[in-house]
């Protein structure tokens, strides 16, 4: 069950994120930590379709290399896939009961000691965007409250996309998710320099720029573009 | 095999099955003017071109469907300004349903211009793979009016197969024997991704290379793409300058 103080003050600070000129990652990450946190779930992800109906990563709350190969994972088959292909949320599968429906992704979720998982549909009017996923490594059923606060989650996220420009045409929206998506590939990209340069991990790395923009007050997108525009300095961008 | 890679291999399959005009340039931009072919008619579309461009924007080839779309594209290089040449440099769709209206003051000297040619409405896809960006593709339409979202849906598959064809061209040139054709560059995992940033500090080499480079080094060894990639990632392979 939900503490609805807590849920209140996510509310505000979502609402409060979305007047500034946000950073879009930023801010379904922040989505999606809270989300986490809001259900004692182990872990949430937002993932988006691309055109070719692929699901892509967006945000997690957790973004190790173990827990970005359960989101990845969905690109073929899992809650997530079901969820973006049906519309509808897959609510309290058991994981432990899931191997015939998701050969592959149940398993390795079991392995990774999840319990539950569930999915949450993004949608705009009747196009289905993507979905909200959250892990459990308890048996916990969501009631019919929760999930209409996830989906409430959900439906920001989808906020959240249409805000930074108006959405007037379809091709608005196409232009919004386009830059979004790969967005989120040069942040993997600026990783992997910063691992590199800095003989670290790409998860180190992530930490590192996260840092780094949260003490420089920078937005993640600004900061990886800027890695992969000047990859000489990303040693000093790093140390400073 | 999932309908997204159903579309790009059906896309790519009526590339290979499009007539070679006996005016088609050879090697990569021949098979670029085919898949522009291709596109307009499938898109449909009046006409189809496609700019691969230097990193600072400069045209380096043009293909195009037919003699006034390559005109048309031209127009942009010309002039500074266009389409193609915005949808580069902001790395994303550009969608211009009447080149009367919002256009012409966006682009005063392209628009009017390629009205001049007939093209009444204009999108551009980029082609990239985050900050890999190669060019973009041009869609013209003697018609003004917003693209279907079917149509949007085929522009970026076809950008994604040309996106492919580049670097699949690149990779030949820096091998004697070829990879197979077919391979699509939007392998969609992250760890591809870092991978491609790691090996551009290490060889101090810009990102399409790096892409070009692990691509080869998979073709050669008969590898996947994600397997070479983790390699990559825990430092237990190390790809050297000339590969």
């Amino acid at each position: 069950m939900i503490a609805t103080d807590r849920l209140a003050e996510v509310f505000v600070e979502v609402a409060d994120t979305l007047v500034d000129e946000f950073d879009l990652i930023e801010f379904l990450q922040r989505l999606a930590t809270h989300t986490s946190d809001l259900f004692e779930a182990r872990a949430a992800g937002l993932l988006l379709a691309d055109h070719r109906g692929r699901l892509q990563l967006m945000a997690a709350s957790d973004e190790r290399s173990e827990m970005l190969e359960l989101f990845q994972v969905q690109a073929r088959e899992g809650p997530c896939q079901d969820c973006y292909t049906q519309g509808t949320p897959v609510i309290n599968a058991d994981l432990t009961q899931a191997s015939d429906r998701w050969p592959t992704f149940a398993p390795r979720a079991v392995a990774a000691g999840y319990r539950s998982v569930h999915a949450f549909p993004l949608r705009l009017r009747n196009q289905s965007l993507g979905a909200l996923n959250l892990f459990s490594n308890e048996a916990g059923r969501m009631d019919a409250t929760d999930i209409r606060i996830v989906q409430a989650l959900a439906d920001i996220a989808t906020i959240g996309l249409l805000q930074q420009r108006a959405i007037q045409h379809g091709h608005d929206l196409t232009d919004q998710l386009q830059g979004a998506l790969n967005t989120r590939i040069i942040i993997e990209q600026a990783k992997g320099m910063v691992a590199q340069a800095n003989v670290i991990t790409p998860d180190q790395a992530f930490e590192m720029l996260r840092a780094y923009c949260r003490s420089h007050r920078l937005r993640l997108t600004d900061v990886a573009n800027q890695v992969i525009s000047t990859p000489a300095s990303v040693q000093d961008l790093m140390g400073s | 095999m999932t309908t997204s890679d159903a579309a790009f291999q059906s896309m790519w399959a009526l590339i290979e099955a499009e007539a070679v005009d006996p005016a088609d340039k050879p090697d990569v931009v021949g098979w670029l003017q085919r898949l522009c072919r291709v596109a307009s008619r499938t898109l449909p579309a009046a006409g189809v071109g496609i700019s691969v461009m230097s990193r600072g924007g400069e045209p380096a080839t043009v293909a195009a469907s037919d003699a006034k779309s390559a005109t048309v594209e031209d127009l942009q290089f010309t002039l500074g300004e266009g389409p193609c040449i915005d949808a580069f440099s902001t790395g994303r769709p550009v969608f211009a349903p009447d080149l009367s209206v919002a256009a012409r003051v966006r682009w005063p000297g392209y628009a009017p211009a390629a009205q001049e040619h007939g093209v009444q409405a204009a999108f551009s896809f980029p082609l990239q793979i985050g900050a890999a960006r190669l060019g973009a593709l041009d869609v013209y339409r003697d018609q003004p009016g917003s693209p279907s979202a079917e149509t949007i849906v085929q522009a970026l598959t076809l950008a994604d197969v040309a996106m492919t064809g580049l670097l699949n061209a690149q990779q030949r040139s820096n091998q004697s024997d070829g990879p197979p054709a077919l391979d699509d560059a939007l392998d969609n995992r992250f760890e591809l991704y870092q991978a491609q940033g790691m090996l551009a500090i290490q060889l101090g080499i810009p990102l399409d290379e790096a892409m070009i480079r692990i691509r080869a080094y998979a073709y050669a060894q008969d590898r996947a793409l994600s397997d070479v990639a983790d390699d990559i990632i825990v430092g237990k392979l190390l790809l050297q300058t000339d590969t």
